[in-house]
């Protein structure tokens, strides 16, 4: 595909190097995204987020009103939990996520009504620590999949020379569409976001990035920036290569910025915060209306899917509900994933609750992917071509398996993100990502014998 | 509810490329079908022969190595069968069949097997086995072709081009560059190798830097030694088994560097190597050896040039020297 260029419309600053061209299989871009019904029940786990999980402050037998703090810890990087229907709490006890991983979690019946709290009220914001406090009390985590609480990246200090807000709407993994339709029906509360964050953060550039393969979404932003910030405005719109994985949080500083994070940094230490788009537009709505994260948008496809959709669901909504509101399988499932096909994870049944971070649920039949024989590695170099992080991982691969920590430590593994592209174009259909995975594991064991 | 059976449960990615290690090595056959071709027209049904006995030897070699090491079976992937067609590419059409068929043995179960199959061996098999059966049947390996009606001259171009200039006896330019030459039978043909070259480019299969690298670095080589006699160089270009070492032997995925720099380093190496030989040295031919020792270079030139993880900081010199500097005068005081 051609690069992107129209006026007004930056360019990336970094092509970057490394990355794969995954088929984009945008199929739902253009379903607006609907309105799930009260479920009957929602399971809310204390733990939808890296940090500390969070107490419940409910018991069983409690009526709930959606908005209401059901957890809540005093931990700093965390994320309070609301009810996100309005019923009875029926349960209360640990369950199991969709990683294996024990969680408490609240159930709630649902009473049909979805009556919001009425004590919900706009949170009075004048400084950026305020701002920073009702980020965290609006319970938000980064909706792009990783669910890492927002308010944490927002609480530097003005001293920390951070300059550059990158909101991220690339968008690369494959299949996934909310945050292009984030982008198409929610523009306006976007860029009065960054613009909100602009004015208690003191960033001196915002830079809205996305992909070149959604012209459509490029425009509008573009449009809503002249309207809300005139012409020569601290945001722009950047049109980015698309390919995968564009998104990832180092790509995307290097793209937009040129600024490289260095191993074991963050975007902060080279002036940047990166953010989802959907979560720009929530903080928005969140400063207007006081309503917490108690909803959020999925992509639901795949070919076992009948009706494709982009679905609003109440968080903590069992999957199966949400496949079935989409029309149920088409054809039996063969794989169901957890956010998208290059990172997302399998999953063991449905019978598990829709998260913070979720982005995607796709079904797929057997049959939709290819399936390669697995034989030894022939040395052709594609997955050191590929990856992004500048590794070599078909070496790594070799240290991981004989266990040498000393020359994986220098391998440089532990930056790897995972992004599953040395896999994807590995002839010999090695499992890489799996391989990269033993290598981290190595060396904490050895890190830990020392 | 829907009701479901059985899911499959595995680690991303989920999605797969197309591209498999039998693809590839398709590819590589293709690539150097249209060689074949021109050998048999060049040197009648004698090349076919022998390529077939090396591709059937070579294959019945992996299958029986790794039957009798009890690994699984690797035939499928068609890297014996690219190794066998190599190997009798790098063969006069002449030779006895039993040699070859020796040769192939001597690449896959050897050099290809011994060190753990596919991608673990350190040198090119179809090369190595080149050099053993040169050394070891010398007459058999430099009888060339003389009852075609195709070749005018029994003496390989690069024997008379060995005096250094372009002399008489020559075969034209263009004769040269559609293989009416003696030679080995996959070598004469600079216009198929190319073809197969091109193809092998346009697929991404290889890429352009190790052929374009080496080629070049023989081609200045020889504008020197030739005192800046273009035709001279063409000669040298063409002859030999430059192209088809340069497009199909050097850029072996498992004996060649990954990195770009490392793949130019490599073929200025082997491009250094050929041009002494073929100007210093008793031999006429030196893209072989060139590469087989390039091969054994390829770990050091790999740890050398491997690139450092994203975003590593540049190491500062300056800084580094002033630190020493400053801790020398500290131990002085």
């Amino acid at each position: 595909m051609k690069g992107y260029s129209a006026k007004g419309v930056l360019s990336a600053v970094v092509k970057g190097r490394g990355g794969v061209s995954v088929s984009h299989s945008k199929n739902t871009r253009d379903c607006s995204t609907v309105r799930m019904p009260a479920p009957t029940q929602v399971v809310l786990p204390m733990q939808q987020h890296i940090g500390a999980p969070c107490d419940p402050v409910v018991k069983v037998g409690d009526e709930v009103k959606i908005g209401q703090l059901i957890g809540d810890t005093d931990k700093f990087v965390s994320a309070p939990i609301y009810a996100t229907v309005s019923g009875k709490v029926t349960a209360v006890g640990d369950i199991k996520l969709a990683n294996g991983s024990i969680s408490q979690a609240v159930t709630i019946e649902s009473d049909g009504q979805m009556a919001m709290d009425e004590s919900i009220a706009p949170p009075t914001v004048n400084t950026r620590e305020d701002l920073v406090k009702a980020v965290r009390a609006s319970g938000l985590v980064g909706l792009g999949g990783a669910g890492f609480p927002t308010h944490v990246k927002l609480a530097f200090g003005p001293d920390k020379n951070i300059d550059t807000l990158v909101v991220n709407a690339a968008e690369c993994e494959p299949y996934i569409t909310v945050d292009y339709r984030e982008c198409m029906e929610n523009s306006t509360n976007i860029i009065k976001g960054c613009i909100t964050l602009q004015k208690f953060l003191g960033f001196k550039k915002v830079i809205v990035a996305v992909e070149d393969n959604k012209p459509q979404a490029i425009q509008l932003l573009s449009e809503k920036i002249k309207e809300f910030a005139g012409n020569d405005s601290f945001i722009s719109v950047m049109a980015l290569k698309s390919k995968y994985p564009q998104g990832a949080e180092k790509m995307m500083v290097q793209s937009a910025t040129g600024r490289k994070v260095p191993p074991g940094k963050l975007p902060a230490d080279v002036g940047c915060v990166v953010m989802n788009v959907a979560s720009i537009a929530f903080i928005e709505r969140y400063l207007e209306t006081g309503k917490p994260l108690v909803s959020r948008s999925v992509t639901v496809d795949g070919s076992a899917i009948r009706s494709p959709k982009n679905v609003r669901v109440p968080i903590g909504t069992s999957l199966s509900d949400i496949i079935e509101f989409c029309g149920g399988f088409k054809e039996e499932p063969f794989k169901i994933i957890a956010g998208g096909p290059m990172m997302g994870s399998a999953l063991v049944g449905t019978d598990i609750p829709l998260l913070k971070q979720n982005n995607a649920i796709l079904a797929f039949a057997e049959g939709t992917f290819n399936v390669k024989p697995e034989r030894d590695c022939i040395r052709c170099g594609r997955c050191a071509q590929v990856c992004p992080m500048s590794l070599m991982p078909t070496l790594i691969a070799r240290y991981a398996k004989s266990k040498e920590a000393d020359k994986l430590e220098d391998s440089g593994v532990m930056v790897c993100m995972e992004c599953g592209s040395c896999a994807y174009v590995c002839p010999a259909g090695l499992p890489l990502v799996q391989h990269m995975r033993l290598a981290k594991s190595v060396i904490r064991e050895a890190g830990a014998k020392k | 509810m829907s009701v479901i059976k059985k899911l499959t449960v595995s680690a991303s990615p989920h999605v797969r490329s197309p591209q498999t290690s039998t693809g590839i090595m398709l590819d590589v056959i293709i690539a150097l079908v249209p060689a074949l071709i021109a050998s048999v027209v060049i040197f009648g049904y004698k090349a076919l022969l022998v390529t077939v006995v090396c591709v059937i030897s070579a294959v019945l070699a992996e299958y029986l190595s790794r039957k009798v090491m009890k690994r699984h079976q690797t035939i499928g992937d068609l890297s014996a069968v690219v190794t066998g067609l190599l190997l009798a590419f790098n063969l006069p059409s002449e030779i006895p069949l039993w040699i070859a068929a020796l040769g192939s043995v001597i690449a896959i179960v050897v050099v290809k097997q011994m060190f753990g199959g596919i991608g673990q061996n350190f040198v090119n098999p179809a090369i190595a086995a080149r050099i053993i059966l040169l050394v070891s049947f010398p007459t058999a390996m430099a009888n060339w072709a003389t009852d075609s009606k195709f070749v005018m001259t029994s003496a390989t171009p690069l024997a008379s081009l060995k005096a250094g200039e372009v002399t008489e006896d020559l075969p034209s330019l263009l004769d040269m560059f559609l293989g009416r030459h003696g030679g080995s039978l996959g070598e004469v043909c600079a216009l198929a190798l190319l073809i197969g070259g091109i193809y092998l480019i346009a697929r991404k299969v290889i890429s352009p830097v190790i052929p374009l690298v080496f080629v070049g670095t023989v081609a200045a080589a020889m504008f020197i030694a030739g005192k800046g006699d273009l035709e001279f160089v063409a000669y040298e270009i063409l002859s030999g088994g430059l192209l088809l070492g340069a497009i199909f032997m050097a850029t072996d995925y498992t004996t060649s560097p990954v990195s770009f720099k490392g793949k130019i380093i490599f073929a200025i190496g082997c491009g250094l190597i050929t041009s002494l030989i073929r100007i210093f040295g008793s031999l006429p031919e030196g893209v072989s050896f060139s590469i087989i020792l390039m091969n054994i270079f390829v770990p050091h030139i790999e740890k050398l040039t491997t690139a450092k993880p994203f975003g590593t900081p540049k190491r500062d010199k300056k800084a580094e020297k002033a630190a020493k500097k400053e801790k020398k005068e500290a131990a002085k005081a």
